[in-house]
């Protein structure tokens, strides 16, 4: 009895299972609701379900497929200029956290390393307390007689950024693009932050001396060997701000007015006020194209980031 | 020299303005939730009515213990899942479909929510035609917050495998430990921190999630996210203040506690470490 369970409890334990329990997991969960809202991206819409794709009737298999979604969110131009939206606004955050996050992150790695963990302890806690309150602190802090907006609007700063378009009417701050932008920025921030902080706190200080020794300047060495071996981490910070952005949902519907169309609030409105799933699974199919060259970066860099040996150096 | 200081104290200025701007939204929503005015951003004076008011809001209250239901369970289900993923990827180099395997870990942590909960629902609803069940609920709530839980657990959990030095378990092997003994007494107690970061993460990740609760809840499961989002979509709110205080109170107080428990165990380890190699 024990020579016949033995196989099975092999299969059942260590690397088998260890394996194989995700991977199921993430295949039936993961993969396979995907596959299915491709499925009903194409299927045709009835009055309480959808049509099924293959039919088989009288002997003779039909394959009905509805592009019209597809076309539909190509041609109409307000899709496409939510599209342009989303990525603008996705790309702008991004710059913004990357701007704010680097000489963040550099400081922090360049800090003294007795008071690095309280630092980066620092960093990481408004992560630990809810988004959805943080985000929602900015409507009170944005909202006419809020500190920021007191303080923008005080500083003559609203007509700055009515000059550039970000807010429609000067001293009205909530529920424009800046707002979006701000609050989007806010929430990623750390998402930069961190793994830049990561591959600066690794970063060969003697590299710098030796730049130095044979005669850079620190801004020449900061450009010419801080930068460039700090580049995986721009790319996996720029990836997780930037990729989240293109799809977000509750900070464009609380911070963002209805001038900033985004195509996580369109997906959100065709499933729940319009019903239409099929329009709302093309909706989900587009975006996941949209973020599926940025996706493939960040696994790349993710990927050699933990499998490259600690210490070794390209 | 000059330089050096003008430097250091650029950076001191960038450091704390970066920190003002984190955590403004944070004490802004601590200070008016004291405040005596229905429209919470002028201040008008001291007040806990608004403390004494969550004490009769029941739909808040409900939301609450729905949320940390999920939240506990999601915690635990997602350390299980995401500890043997991390252990997939970092002891096997090679296996059929690592790739995929590798990728979809890391999948959920970047895909906007929307798309994953659109696309679990619709399979949800999908297998309830066939099958009868499941009915949208808590369970259904569950499950989203676990794939996304799980891919956060593994990556931390990743982080401090590929940071082990094999050699510990190497030698555990050569002493006559049996596999699963090596992993009990030496390889669990050596990534039990990261088992706890990873544990707190998704426990308040899952307490926070807005949009796939929203796909993914059915009538009488609200959560207290939701309660949230629907009172904040409409305007401000005190109420949301008041919660929003004490969640961060006492998630503050919660992370605090177990990031200075963690040093603490791991001090004494490397101190044990210590002292065994001086025999």
């Amino acid at each position: 009895m024990d020579r016949l369970l033995r196989p099975l409890t092999a299969l059942f334990t260590g690397r088998a299972l260890v394996i194989s329990v995700p991977f199921l997991f993430l295949c039936v969960f993961f993969l396979l609701p995907f596959l299915i809202v491709g499925k009903i991206s194409v299927s045709e819409m009835e009055t309480v379900s959808f049509k099924d794709v293959l039919t088989y009737k009288d002997g003779a298999l039909t394959l009905a497929l509805k592009f019209s979604n597809y076309v539909f969110i190509t041609e109409d131009a307000l899709y496409f200029k939510t599209y342009l939206a989303s990525l603008r606004y996705a790309a702008a955050t991004t710059l913004l956290c990357l701007f704010i996050g680097y000489p963040f992150a550099y400081f922090m790695a360049r800090a003294k390393s007795s008071v690095q963990p309280a630092l980066l302890m620092l960093v990481m806690l408004p992560f630990w307390t809810s988004f959805l309150l943080r985000v929602y602190a900015w409507r009170g802090l944005l909202t006419e007689g809020g500190w920021v907006a007191d303080l923008i609007v005080g500083m003559g700063l609203d007509q700055v950024l009515y000059a550039l378009g970000l807010i429609s009417t000067p001293g009205k701050l909530m529920h424009t693009p800046f707002s979006l932008v701000l609050g989007m920025t806010y929430t990623y921030l750390p998402f930069m932050i961190l793994p830049l902080y990561s591959t600066l706190a690794k970063m060969d200080l003697r590299l710098l001396e030796a730049a130095a020794d044979l005669g850079a300047t620190p801004w020449t060495a900061f450009w010419k060997i801080t930068v460039p071996l700090s580049k995986a981490g721009i790319i996996a910070g720029s990836m997780l701000v930037f990729i989240p952005c293109v799809g977000e949902f509750v900070i464009p519907e609380l911070l963002g007015g209805p001038e900033t169309l985004m195509i996580g609030r369109v997906l959100w409105d065709e499933f729940f006020s319009n019903n239409d799933w099929p329009m709302a699974s093309s909706v989900a199919v587009v975006m996941v194209l949209l973020i599926i060259v940025p996706l493939a970066l960040f696994n790349k860099y993710q990927a050699e980031a933990q499998e490259r040996p600690q210490g070794a150096r390209k | 020299m000059k330089a050096a200081t003008l430097n250091r104290w650029f950076g001191r200025g960038w450091l704390s303005l970066g920190f003002l701007f984190l955590y403004l939204p944070i004490v802004a929503l601590v200070v008016f939730s004291f405040n005596d005015s229905a429209v919470p951003n002028v201040w008008r004076g001291f007040t806990f009515k608004w403390y004494v008011a969550l004490a009769s809001d029941v739909e808040l209250q409900a939301g609450l213990w729905l949320s940390l239901k999920i939240a506990f369970m999601t915690a635990c289900g997602s350390v299980v899942l995401g500890t043997m993923a991390a252990f997939a990827l970092v002891k096997y180099k090679r296996f059929f479909g690592r790739t995929w395997f590798s990728g979809m870990v890391n999948a959920p942590l970047v895909m906007p929510e929307v798309v994953v909960g659109l696309s679990l629902l619709l399979m949800l609803v999908s297998v309830q035609r066939a099958l009868g069940f499941p009915e949208r609920g808590m369970m259904t709530i569950w499950l989203g917050h676990l794939l996304l839980g799980m891919a956060y657990a593994a990556v931390i959990v990743q982080a401090r495998l590929s940071d082990l030095n094999p050699q510990l378990e190497e030698a555990a092997m050569d002493l006559g430990a049996r596999p699963h003994q090596v992993f009990w007494l030496v390889t669990l107690p050596l990534i039990g921190q990261s088992l706890v970061s990873a544990w707190l993460l998704t426990f308040t990740l899952s307490l926070d999630d807005v949009v796939l609760s929203a796909f993914l809840s059915g009538p009488g499961s609200t959560t207290m996210p939701l309660v949230i989002f629907s009172r904040a979509r409409l305007g401000l709110n005190p109420s949301v203040n008041a919660v929003a205080t004490l969640i961060i109170v006492v998630v503050s107080i919660g992370v605090l506690l177990a990031s200075y428990l963690i040093a603490r165990a791991e001090r004494q380890r490397l101190a044990d470490q210590a002292a065994a190699v001086r025999g």
